[in-house]
C-alpha cells in the first residue's frame, strides 16, 4: 500500500513532465499535420538554459532566494526557449510546409540531431548536476515499513502545471490567438482567405509548445538534479507517445496521456523492472497505434472513399 | 484476346446526345433479348449509419445480370455510401448483399443456409458484408470507380490497367519467384496482360497515350481510364460512380457508347450512379431512386421518369443542380 | 547609395533589414548555452565559464548566413510535365552511372595506386566500404520507403538483427559467415513480417513513430537482455570471414601465402569490399528486377492510392508485408557483413540516428531512384567521414580543440539544408516499369508518396 502510494505520487509528477511537452506535440501534429521531431531536444535544451540560469543568478547575482530564482530562470526559459522554437519553425520547417511529408520530418530529424550535439559541443558531454533546492519532504504515513513522502518538489512541480496548464486553456480557447488556431488546424486555407495570418499563428504555436516544453525542463532538471545533451530523445518519444495516447490533436488528451505515461512508467519500474521500463512505454506506444489509432480523446480518422 | 471496336459518337447509329433526349432511346434495344436470367447481386434490407446519421435506411434492391441498373438520387442521398457497402469499403450496420459469381442464379434457400452459415461465400454465392474490400474485387469480382477519380496517377496509363491485372499475373509470376528469374510461362503471362490493356486503350482512344503518366490526362481520359481500369480486373459486376460527372457532351456521348458496350459485349453488368439524367435515361434498363437513404421508387426508367414522388425528391430540395435534373427527368 | 526615391523599400534594404533580424536573433540564441558553459571545479560544483564572444560570433554568423541566403539566386520552379531538356537530360544519369560504376569496381585499386597500401587502408575501409554499406541499406530501405511508400523510422532493428545473428551463431555455435549471411537475412526477414503484421494498417506518421518504437525495443532488449548479447558490452572476437575456407591471416595457411603473395591487411579489406559491393548490387539487380514483376507494380500502386488497389483486388496488407520483410531481409544481410567486417557489434551502433540516417539517404536521394540513393549516400556518408579529416582546423582554433566533436551537429545541420534545398531529392522523376512505345519519365508532382 505505502509502495503504491509513494508510486502514485512519483508518477503523476512525471506524468506532468511528460503532458507539457506532449502538448507541443499534439499542438504542431493539430495545426500542420507533422511530427515535430526535434521537440524532445527543445525539452532538453531548455533544461540546460534552465540550468545555466539557475548557476548565473547564483555566481553573478548572488541570489540565493530559491523562490525567486526559480520564477526569474522560468520565465526567461520559457521565453529563450520560445525564441528558439521560433527560429526552427522559420529556417527548418516553413519552407518545407505543404511539400512532400518526409522532407519537414527528415528536416526535423536533422534538427533534432542538431540541437543535441550542439548542446554537446556547447556544455560538454558529462551529466550537469544542479545542487539541490526544493528538498524538503513531508511526511504523509508513519510507522509503517515504508514512509511515503511528498517532495516539496513534487507540489511544486504539480501546481505549476496546473497553473500554467489553466493559463494555457484560457489563451487556446478564449484569445483570438486560440480561435484563429483552430481555424488553421480545420483549414489552413480557408482561414487565410478569412484574413487569419496562418504563418503568424503556426510560428505562435511553436512558440507556446516551446514554451510548456520549457516548463517541463525546468522542472525535470528540478526533479532529477541532472542533465545531459543526450537527454531530448527518450522523454521525447515518451512524450509522444502521451499524445498519441490521449489522441493527437487534443490538448487535453496530451494531459491525460502524459499523466498515464508517467504512471505506467513508474509503476512498471517498482513492480516489474527498472531496466525495461522504456519498453514499457514503447509497447504502450505501439499497442495504443493498433488497436485505438485515435487515442483516448482523438476524432476518429474517417477514410471517406 | 482482341474484341471489337466500339464505334465513336459520331459513327453510332442512334442520334443520342445530352441536350435532347430523344424517347425512342429509353427502351430497351429491340436487338437485344430480354434477359432473365435473375439477379446478379441482391440488396436486402441495407442500412448504414454514421453517428446520428442514417445514411442508408433499410433498402433493397436487385441487379440483374446483363443489365445497367443506375441508381439516382439527389446529393447526399446516399447513393456513394450503398457503392462503398457493396464493394466493401464500409461495413454496413445491417442488411445482407448477395451476389452469385460464374451465372449462377442467387437462390434464396442456398443464400439463407449460406447466411446461417459463417462462411463468406461458396465459391458461386457470396455475401459481401461478411466480405473485405480486396476479395471482394477478387473473388466476387465486383469492380469500381470512384466519385473522385482514384487512378495511379505517377504511374503510365498503360501501368494502371496492367496492376488492375495483379491477382492472374502474380499467380503466372509464381508469386514473384518464377518472375525474379523470368520463367517464360510469365512472360507470356505478362505479354497476355499488355495486349488485354493494349486493347482497352484503343477501346477509350487513349493507345497514343499509352505511356504518358495518368494524373496528367485530361480529366475525361482519366474517367474512361478509370473505367477501363476496373474492367481489365475482369468483373462481373462494374460499379460506376458518377461517370458523366464533369463531362462535356461528346464525352458524355461516348461514355454511353462504352457503357453500353460494355454491357452488351464484354457481357458485365452495371450498376451505376449518375446525376446526368438523359445518361441515365437513355443507357440504363432498371432504375433505383434513393432519397435520405431510403428506396422512394424502383423499376423501368420510363415508369420512374413520371412517378410523382421522385419527382417530389427533386424538386423539393431547392438545389440548382437538382432542379436542372428534375427538367431533365421530364418534370 | 540606396536612395531610390520611392515609398517601397529597395530589395537591398530589405534583405540587410532582415539579416540584421536574423543576426540579432541568432545572437540572443546564444544566450546561454553558448555564452556561459557550466563546468565542474575542482570541488564538483559547477561554475559558469564566460564565452560572451560567442554570442557576437552568432549573430554575425545569422547575419551573414541571412544575406547570402537572399543574394542567392532563387531557384526557379520547376515544370511539372517533361520538357525536352528534361529529356535530354536523362541521358545525363545514364553516363553518371557508367562512369561512377567504372570508378566504384576498380576503387581499391585506384587507392592502392594513390597512396600505396598503408595509406590505402583508410580510404579502402571509411571511404569504400563503409558507404557501400549505407548504399545497401540506403537500397533495402528503398523498397519499403521509396516504392511501397511505407514510412520505416525503425530499419536499423533489423540490420541488427542480421549483425547479432552472425555474432551469436558463429562465437557460440562456429557457424560459417556463408552459412550465417542467408540465415541473418531470413531471420530479419522473419522479424519483418512479424514485425509488419500488427503495424500496417497503420498509415503515414503512425507507422514511422510505431517502427521507430519498436527499432528501440529491440535496442533496449539488446542492452538489457545480458544472458544472450552480454549487454551493453557487445560481442567481441566475431571470427572473420574466410575466401573460400582461406582466412586472412599470415603464415602458410593463409589467403596471402595460398597466393604467393607478401601478407598485408590490405588483401583482407580488399576482399571486404567486394563482397560489400557485390551484395550491394544483387540488392539492387533484385529490386530492379521486382519493380518490373506484378508485386513491384502493386508496391508502387500502393504508395499511389491504397484504395484503389483494394478495388482492384489487391490485398495491401501482404502487399506491404512482402516490402516490409524484404527491406528487412536486405537489412539482414548488411547487417551480417557489419559483423564480419567489425569483428565486434555492440547496441550502440544500432541506435535511433542510424535508421534516421539511411532514411535521409533514401529521401535526399529521391524515393524509388537507385542511383540517387547510392549518390545520397556517397554524399551524406562520404561527407560525414570528411569530416573526420578536419584536424587542421586545429592549426586555426587551438590544440584544444576537437574537430570530431562537430562532425555530427554538421550532419545534423545538412540534413536540415539539404531538405529545405531539395525537398524532392536528387532524382525525383519515375521511369515506367513497363511501356509500349518509349519510357517517359514521370515529372515529381504527379507521383505520389504514399500515406503509409
Ligand atoms: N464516412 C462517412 N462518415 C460520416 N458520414 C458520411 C460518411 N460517408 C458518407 N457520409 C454521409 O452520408 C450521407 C450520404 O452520403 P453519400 O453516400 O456520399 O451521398 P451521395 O453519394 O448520394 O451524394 C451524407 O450525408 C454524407 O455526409
Ligand atoms: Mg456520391
Amino acid at each position: 500500500m505505502e509502495v503504491f502510494l509513494q508510486q502514485l505520487i512519483n508518477g503523476l509528477t512525471l506524468g506532468s513532465i511528460y503532458g507539457l511537452i506532449a502538448i507541443g506535440y499534439t499542438m504542431v501534429f493539430g495545426i500542420i499535420g507533422m511530427v515535430n521531431f526535434a521537440h524532445g531536444d527543445v525539452f532538453m535544451l531548455s533544461a540546460f538554459i534552465g540550468l545555466i540560469l539557475f548557476l548565473a543568478l547564483q555566481q553573478f547575482l548572488g541570489l540565493h532566494s530559491a523562490a525567486l530564482s526559480f520564477l526569474i530562470v522560468l520565465f526567461l526559459s520559457m521565453a529563450l526557449t520560445g525564441l528558439w522554437n521560433y527560429a526552427i519553425e522559420r529556417a527548418a520547417y516553413r519552407r518545407l510546409r505543404g511539400s512532400f511529408r518526409l522532407a519537414p520530418l527528415i528536416s526535423a530529424i536533422g534538427m533534432s540531431i542538431f540541437l543535441s550535439n550542439f548542446v554537446y559541443v556547447a556544455q560538454g558531454p558529462r551529466n550537469k548536476a544542479l545542487p539541490g533546492s526544493f528538498d524538503e519532504v513531508i511526511k504523509l504515513t508513519h510507522g509503517g515499513a515504508y514512509d511515503v513522502t511528498l517532495s516539496y518538489k513534487q507540489i511544486l512541480i504539480v501546481v505549476v502545471t496546473a497553473v500554467l496548464l489553466a493559463a494555457f486553456w484560457y489563451v487556446v480557447q478564449r484569445t483570438p490567438l486560440g480561435r484563429a488556431q483552430r481555424a488553421c488546424e480545420q483549414d489552413a486555407k480557408m482561414a487565410a482567405l478569412l484574413g487569419v495570418d496562418v504563418n503568424r499563428t503556426i510560428a505562435a504555436t511553436f512558440v507556446i509548445g516551446a514554451a510548456l516544453a520549457a516548463v517541463a525542463g525546468v522542472l525535470y532538471l528540478l526533479y532529477y538534479g541532472v542533465v545531459n545533451a543526450a537527454d531530448g530523445f527518450v522523454p521525447g518519444v515518451k512524450a509522444f507517445t502521451a499524445a498519441v495516447l490521449g489522441g493527437i490533436g487534443s490538448i487535453p488528451g496530451a494531459v491525460i496521456g502524459g499523466l498515464l505515461i508517467g504512471l505506467i512508467e513508474v509503476f512498471w519500474s517498482a513492480y516489474f523492472s527498472a531496466d525495461y521500463k522504456d519498453v514499457a512505454a514503447f509497447s504502450i506506444l505501439a499497442i495504443t497505434l493498433i488497436f485505438m489509432p485515435s487515442g483516448l480523446l482523438g476524432r476518429p480518422e474517417v477514410e471517406k472513399v | 484476346m482482341s474484341r471489337p471496336h466500339i464505334p465513336h459518337a459520331e459513327e453510332r447509329p442512334q442520334g443520342a446526345s445530352r441536350s435532347t433526349p430523344a424517347p425512342a432511346s429509353f427502351e430497351t434495344p429491340a436487338s437485344r433479348a430480354p434477359q432473365d436470367e435473375g439477379a446478379l447481386l441482391r440488396v436486402e434490407k441495407l442500412s448504414m449509419r454514421f453517428g446520428g446519421l442514417l445514411a442508408v435506411d433499410d433498402l433493397s434492391f436487385d441487379v440483374r445480370r446483363g443489365d445497367i441498373t443506375a441508381l439516382i438520387g439527389p446529393n447526399g442521398a446516399g447513393k456513394t455510401t450503398v457503392f462503398n457497402c457493396i464493394t466493401g469499403f464500409y461495413k454496413p450496420t445491417s442488411g445482407r448483399i448477395a451476389l452469385a459469381s460464374g451465372g449462377g442464379a442467387l437462390d434464396a434457400a442456398a443464400l439463407d443456409r449460406l447466411t446461417r452459415s459463417s462462411a463468406r461465400g461458396n465459391g458461386a454465392l457470396w455475401l459481401l458484408e461478411r466480405m473485405p474490400d480486396h476479395e471482394i474485387a477478387r473473388r466476387a469480382r465486383v469492380a469500381r470507380t470512384f466519385q473522385n477519380i482514384r487512378l495511379f496517377a505517377g504511374m503510365t496509363a498503360l501501368e494502371n490497367l496492367v496492376v488492375a491485372q495483379h491477382n492472374p499475373l502474380m499467380r503466372a509470376s509464381g508469386y514473384s519467384i518464377w518472375g525474379l528469374f523470368g520463367a517464360p510461362g510469365f512472360r507470356a503471362a505478362q505479354a497476355a496482360a499488355v495486349d488485354l490493356a493494349r486493347n482497352w486503350l484503343d477501346r477509350i482512344g487513349l493507345l497514343a497515350r499509352a505511356d504518358d503518366p495518368a494524373g496528367a490526362l485530361p480529366y475525361g481520359d482519366q474517367r474512361r481510364l478509370e473505367i477501363a481500369r476496373a474492367m481489365c480486373a475482369a468483373p462481373e459486376l462494374l460499379c460506376l460512380d458518377e461517370p458523366a460527372a464533369g463531362l462535356n457532351p461528346r464525352e458524355s456521348a461516348d461514355l454511353t457508347a462504352l457503357l453500353r458496350s460494355i454491357r452488351d459485349e464484354d457481357k458485365t453488368s452495371v450498376l451505376l450512379i449518375e446525376h446526368d439524367m438523359s445518361v441515365v435515361m437513355e443507357i440504363s434498363d432498371h432504375v433505383v431512386v434513393l432519397d435520405y437513404g431510403r428506396k422512394i421508387a424502383d423499376g423501368a426508367p420510363a415508369d420512374v421518369r413520371n412517378d410523382p414522388s421522385v419527382i417530389a425528391a427533386y424538386l423539393g430540395v431547392p438545389d440548382e443542380e437538382v432542379a436542372d435534373a428534375a427538367q431533365e427527368v421530364g418534370a | 547609395m540606396m536612395a531610390t526615391g520611392s515609398d517601397a523599400p529597395s530589395p537591398a534594404r530589405t534583405a540587410l533589414v532582415d539579416a540584421a533580424k536574423t543576426g540579432l536573433v541568432a545572437g540572443l540564441l546564444a544566450f546561454p548555452v553558448l555564452a556561459l558553459r557550466a563546468e565542474p571545479d575542482f570541488s564538483n560544483k559547477l561554475v559558469l565559464q564566460q564565452r560572451w564572444s560567442w554570442m557576437l560570433v552568432a549573430a554575425i554568423a545569422g547575419f551573414v548566413l541571412r544575406l547570402l541566403l537572399a543574394l542567392a539566386p532563387t531557384a526557379k520552379p520547376k515544370s511539372a510535365t517533361q520538357t525536352p531538356t528534361e529529356r535530354a537530360a536523362r541521358k545525363g544519369p545514364k553516363i553518371f552511372a557508367a562512369f561512377g560504376l567504372a570508378i566504384i569496381a576498380a576503387w581499391p585499386f585506384l587507392v592502392l595506386l594513390v597512396v600505396g597500401p598503408s595509406g590505402a587502408l583508410k580510404w579502402i575501409d571509411n571511404y569504400g566500404v563503409q558507404i557501400l554499406i549505407y548504399v545497401m541499406l540506403g537500397w533495402g530501405l528503398n523498397i519499403v520507403v521509396g516504392l511501397a511508400g511505407l514510412l520505416d523510422l525503425g530499419y536499423v532493428a533489423f540490420y541488427a538483427v542480421g549483425a547479432y545473428a552472425y555474432a551469436l551463431l558463429s562465437t557460440t555455435y562456429g557457424v560459417s559467415f556463408w552459412l550465417c549471411l542467408p540465415v541473418a537475412g531470413i531471420l530479419a526477414a522473419f522479424w519483418g513480417i512479424l514485425l509488419g503484421f500488427p503495424v500496417l494498417r497503420l498509415r503515414g506518421d503512425y507507422l514511422a513513430i510505431v517502427t521507430l518504437a519498436f527499432g528501440e525495443i529491440i535496442r533496449v532488449v539488446l542492452i538489457n537482455f545480458s544472458a544472450l548479447t552480454n549487454g551493453d558490452a557487445g560481442i567481441a572476437s566475431i571470427p572473420r570471414a574466410t575466401f573460400f575456407g582461406l582466412a586472412f591471416v599470415a603464415g602458410p595457411r593463409g589467403f596471402d601465402a595460398f597466393f604467393g603473395l607478401p601478407f598485408s591487411p590490405v588483401h583482407r579489406l580488399i576482399f571486404l569490399y567486394y563482397l560489400i559491393l557485390v551484395l550491394a548490387l544483387v540488392t539492387n539487380m533484385v529490386t530492379l528486377r521486382l519493380r518490373r514483376l506484378p508485386i513491384g507494380r502493386a508496391w508502387e500502386a500502393l504508395r499511389e492510392d491504397e484504395i484503389a488497389c483494394r478495388s482492384l483486388g489487391i490485398d495491401t496488407t501482404k502487399t506491404k508485408l512482402t516490402a516490409f520483410a524484404l527491406g528487412a531481409m536486405f537489412g539482414g544481410f548488411a547487417g551480417a557483413f557489419f559483423a564480419v567486417r567489425q569483428g565486434f557489434v555492440s547496441p550502440s551502433s544500432f541506435n535511433f540516428t542510424e535508421s534516421a540516417t539511411i532514411l535521409a539517404i533514401v529521401v535526399l536521394g529521391g524515393r524509388g531512384s537507385q542511383i540517387g540513393v547510392a549518390a545520397a549516400a556517397i554524399v551524406i556518408i562520404g561527407g560525414s567521414e570528411l569530416l573526420r579529416e578536419l584536424d587542421f582546423l586545429k592549426y586555426v582554433f587551438g590544440q584544444d580543440f576537437d574537430p570530431t566533436q562537430y562532425r555530427m551537429l554538421l550532419v545534423g545541420l545538412a540534413m536540415v539544408v539539404m531538405m529545405n534545398w531539395r525537398p524532392r531529392g536528387f532524382v525525383s522523376t519515375r521511369e515506367p516499369s513497363i511501356y509500349l512505345g518509349a519510357s517517359k519519365s514521370i515529372g515529381a508532382d504527379l507521383v505520389q508518396e504514399g500515406r503509409g
